[in-house]
């Protein structure tokens, strides 16, 4: 269901008054349903040069509708701009006003993807100014895109290609209607690693995965999301919230683990259930979290210590665990839920913005230390996602809050959960210590 | 419902080969419990229903296990006051669960034993080879308790269903008086002797000398072993949490001698000073629901699920307190010495002593009677006492005077509670660590099993 708000504007007279008066005209997002199509409407991919070639290639093997070069007033799916080879600021110009062009006919829903080098790899001045250039490009080209259409950019390192499965897999992640609220965003391929689904409808198949939180709200989400994609998931919350947990449960036909994440053995834990009752781990989702708000100046001892022991000290103890494991070496994946209030910060909540811009800097020391396996680590941060603790929000601070990013609404839970599922795919295998937001580019935060 | 809840149809002998008849009995293990916190009586779940709890019990365990659609040998499961409706009430239950719609399932009443019966039956069908794996449980609600309308309304109103013509109809209708309208709500009293539990057993409380110390002394250790057991995460694996409650709400962790000794008896006033059941040493009326998962150990190991324990064997008894020779509720104290030596077992041999708490002056003239030489003699046929039980090894976690006792529900919550620490202690001495369960049960019956660790 999409907010009232949104139902209004997007039909009838709603839509004429919204139009006349300038506001916000959201209208209900492209998501993913199993049989959908990956993108309807043909993906215009521009640029010149061999990795544009090789992509256009990848793509048509897909069977998909491939132009190199548009047909005025024809509708496009998705434009995707292959800006791998450019040296200097003004290599831009041409393939970027190319793309400009077709900008008015791109379908509602549709995808624009930048594709570029790493700036922070270029040490000629030039390159890395043409590289650095494509993010301000594209965060700004996101907040002009409207309908429900999403910009967002796949950054290559030295060690990745435009056909590397790592690139491919979250072109076909932001194409998709997975991505619906992920706009604005760069995820970073480094290697040739990670592999493509044989069923692009059940990615992971055979995958055992152990979710953290999992009772209720987008924890819930994720074990659905994750057991729609093929995984046999393991759904933990603490032992009070054992009831909803175990309908979660049986909804996805997983097994229900009452634990205490914050127990000193909890990672052991979550290995053994694992082990014993489905033969192997191979994805952990740290999603549990809480929030005790207060300003600073009121913060007591309870609050601080209670947010930052759920919330990343836990996540670093289970981490630890699963480092040590033999039963965690085949391409393991973890993903955490980090929160766009630990990059932009939020008023009253330092604890819980201390324990998620933990949760970044834990994701980027320890992909290192899972890379030697074949794993890797990531994290999501949400933005303004309607769950049971926004509906809590007061109307008019939820109207405001719900309003102030690019697609002009509050994600869902399933939202954030095709980014995890994502993430813990082997077509991610080349993305690791990356935080991907999905917060529909918060204005707040950028 | 699950969100695959419509199976493909099919023949159900496809699903799995039938358990094949064995020459040798098999083991039947425990593989684990579940059960939804006791809630005292007109709390928590005061609005729900026998089959509401019994469901969430199931469903619980499902999770906990991953039993979604799986079709199980065999559910049973019972409850002490029924409905007249629930006549099918854990076949009915199965089918509110997400177990797969051919679970076959039936109804056991054996009033307050009526759980471990269930474990004892299911557990015999697996070893005989009958089924593979099973569901035993229990529950009871005396929120929702079945009240009935009184014996002279019900028999005119069957009068008047026979009743052709109208005259008939009004003349039978006539009949009824004022006093016909009263319910007649369940009681604790026996038939026969129109004393209530607790009366009988405080007639078998005076007759073994239990003081009041020692009753408020067992209930106060219940309290403290079960409040320790939760600190410990005991249950984090044996309970779900159901209606807001995650815990016993009959529990007092702060309770305290003092607090106990302050309480006025409420059995066995006429005996005067020999009073010495109160509220506090006696268990409260409880609503809640008990489940077990018992499996051969092929089962248990092709579905990758631990073993806990094996049901090595159960014993059945029962005592005429009709006629004052024993008391209510000592029946157990005959099961388990013929129980112990059909395996050439002793006290010593016993790693942990499950003694339901109906009352804490039950635990004592049970516990008594087997340190007596001459009752041991004269009634149980034995060369001397049966011995002492270690109360080290008593109710460890607990029992029914802290948890409550919801009649049907109490033998689910030790099996489960006991197969847990008898896996955890594995072995002793190099023999598998062992348990001896004792339930007395209304009707002067009484049923004990024990349980080693697999």
């Amino acid at each position: 269901m999409t907010d009232k708000y949104t139902q209004f504007v997007s039909r009838g007279l709603g839509r004429d008054i919204a139009k006349k008066l300038g506001l916000p005209q959201p209208v209900e997002l492209r998501r993913y349903r199993p049989g959908q199509p990956l993108i309807e409407g043909p993906i215009l991919v521009q640029g010149a040069g061999a990795g544009a070639d090789e992509l256009a290639a990848a793509l048509l093997a897909w069977d998909l509708d491939v132009r190199r070069h548009a047909v005025p007033r024809e509708k496009l799916g998705a434009i995707i701009l292959v800006l791998d080879e450019v040296a200097r600021p003004e290599d831009l110009e041409r393939p970027v006003l190319t793309a400009a062009a077709s900008l008015r006919d791109l379908a509602s829903g549709g995808r624009v993807v930048t594709i570029s080098r790493s700036a922070a790899e270029a040490t000629d001045p030039a390159a890395a100014a043409a590289r650095q250039g494509v993010d301000g490009l594209l965060r700004s080209l996101a907040k002009e895109l409207r309908a429900g259409a999403t910009g967002n950019g796949i950054v290559l390192t030295d060690g990745a290609r435009t056909t590397s499965p790592g690139t491919l897999g979250a072109l076909r992640f932001f194409l998709s209607g997975r991505s619906a609220f992920v706009d604005g965003q760069f995820l970073t391929v480094t290697s040739d690693a990670g592999e493509l689904p044989a069923d692009p409808e059940k990615p992971l198949t055979g995958k055992v995965a152990a979710v953290t939180g999992a009772a209720r709200g987008i924890g819930a989400a994720i074990a659905r999301t994750l057991h729609r994609d093929g995984a046999t998931v393991i759904v933990i919350d603490i032992p009070a919230a054992g009831d909803h947990l175990a309908a979660v449960a049986n909804e996805v036909h997983g097994t229900a683990l009452q634990l205490d994440i914050t127990r000193e053995d909890a990672g052991q834990r979550i290995i053994d259930h694992a082990v014993q009752r489905h033969g192997r781990l191979d994805i952990v989702v740290h999603n549990a979290g809480i929030t005790r708000d207060k300003l600073l100046a009121n913060m007591d001892q309870s609050r601080w210590s209670s947010v930052i022991g759920v919330n990343i000290a836990a996540q670093l103890r289970i981490n630890e665990a699963l480092l040590a494991s033999e039963h965690f070496r085949t391409s393991p994946r973890i993903v955490s839920v980090a929160s766009t209030s630990g990059i932009a910060g939020n008023r009253g909540q330092t604890n819980y913005a201390a324990s998620k811009g933990g949760v970044m800097g834990m994701v980027r020391a320890t992909a290192p230390l899972l890379a030697e396996h074949g794993g890797s680590i990531n994290a999501v941060a949400p933005g303004f996602i309607e769950t049971e603790m926004t509906a809590k929000i007061p109307f008019a601070t939820r109207e405001v809050a719900r309003r102030l990013n690019s697609l002009q609404q509050g994600g869902r839970p399933g939202d954030v959960a095709e980014a995890i599922a994502f993430l813990a795919s082997d077509a991610a295998g080349g993305i690791s210590g990356e935080v991907l937001r999905v917060c529909g580019q918060n204005l707040v935060g950028a | 419902m699950p969100e695959n809840g419509t199976p493909a149809p099919g023949p159900q002998d496809s699903v799995a080969p039938p358990a094949a008849p064995v020459q040798q009995l098999r083991k039947a293990v425990v593989v684990g419990g579940n059960r939804i916190p006791f809630a005292r009586t007109g709390g928590a779940y005061a609005k729900s229903s026998n089959q509401d709890m019994l469901t969430a019990a199931l469903d619980g365990l499902i999770a906990r296990f991953g039993l979604q659609d799986e079709r199980i040998g065999e559910v049973a499961a019972g409850a002490v006051l029924k409905h007249s409706r629930d006549f099918n009430l854990t076949r009915e239950a199965v089918l509110g669960s997400a177990l797969s719609a051919e679970t076959p399932a039936y109804d056991l009443q054996q009033a307050c034993a009526t759980g471990l019966e269930t474990v004892l039956g299911l557990a015999n069908k697996i070893k005989l080879g009958q089924i593979d794996s099973a569901i035993a449980g229990g529950v009871d609600s005396a929120s929702d308790a079945p009240i009935a309308v009184s014996e002279g309304l019900r028999e005119i109103l069957l009068d008047l269903n026979r009743a052709k013509t109208l005259p008939q109809r009004l003349q039978i209708l006539s009949r009824i008086r004022p006093k016909d309208l009263a319910p007649d709500a369940p009681n604790t009293g026996e038939p026969r002797t129109g004393l209530s539990m607790g009366e009988h057993q405080a007639l078998t409380t005076a007759q073994w000398k239990i003081t009041r110390e020692a009753q408020d002394e067992l209930a106060y250790n219940s309290h403290r072993n079960l409040a320790a057991a939760y600190d410990d995460g005991f249950f984090d694996e044996l309970i779900t949490p159901y209606r807001g409650l995650s815990r016993d709400s009959n529990l007092r962790p702060d309770t305290t001698l003092e607090k106990l000794a302050t309480l006025k008896p409420v059995f066995g006033k006429n005996l005067g000073a020999e009073a010495t059941m109160t509220a506090g040493n006696s268990t409260p009326l409880t609503d809640g629901a008990a489940t077990v998962l018992l499996a051969s150990e092929e089962w248990a190991d092709a579905h990758d699920l631990p073993k806990l324990a094996t049901v090595l064997d159960g014993e059945a008894a029962a005592v005429d307190f009709v006629h004052g020779k024993d008391g209510l509720l000592m029946a157990p104290v005959f099961a388990v010495p013929r129980l112990l030596a059909r395996h050439g077992l002793t006290f010593d041999d016993i790693d942990f002593f499950e003694i339901h708490e109906a009352f804490a002056g039950t635990v004592l003239s049970t516990l008594a009677a087997w340190e007596d030489e001459e009752f041991c003699r004269t009634r149980l046929g034995l060369d001397g006492a049966l011995g002492t039980v270690d109360r080290a090894k008593l109710n460890v976690n607990g029992s029914s005077l802290a948890a409550g006792h919801p009649f049907a529900a109490t033998g689910g919550r030790i099996v489960a509670s006991l197969a847990t620490m008898l896996h955890r202690k594995g072995t002793v001495d190099g023999r598998p660590a062992r348990g001896l369960i004792s339930v007395c049960a209304a009707g002067g019956q009484g049923v004990v099993a024990i349980l080693e660790a697999h």
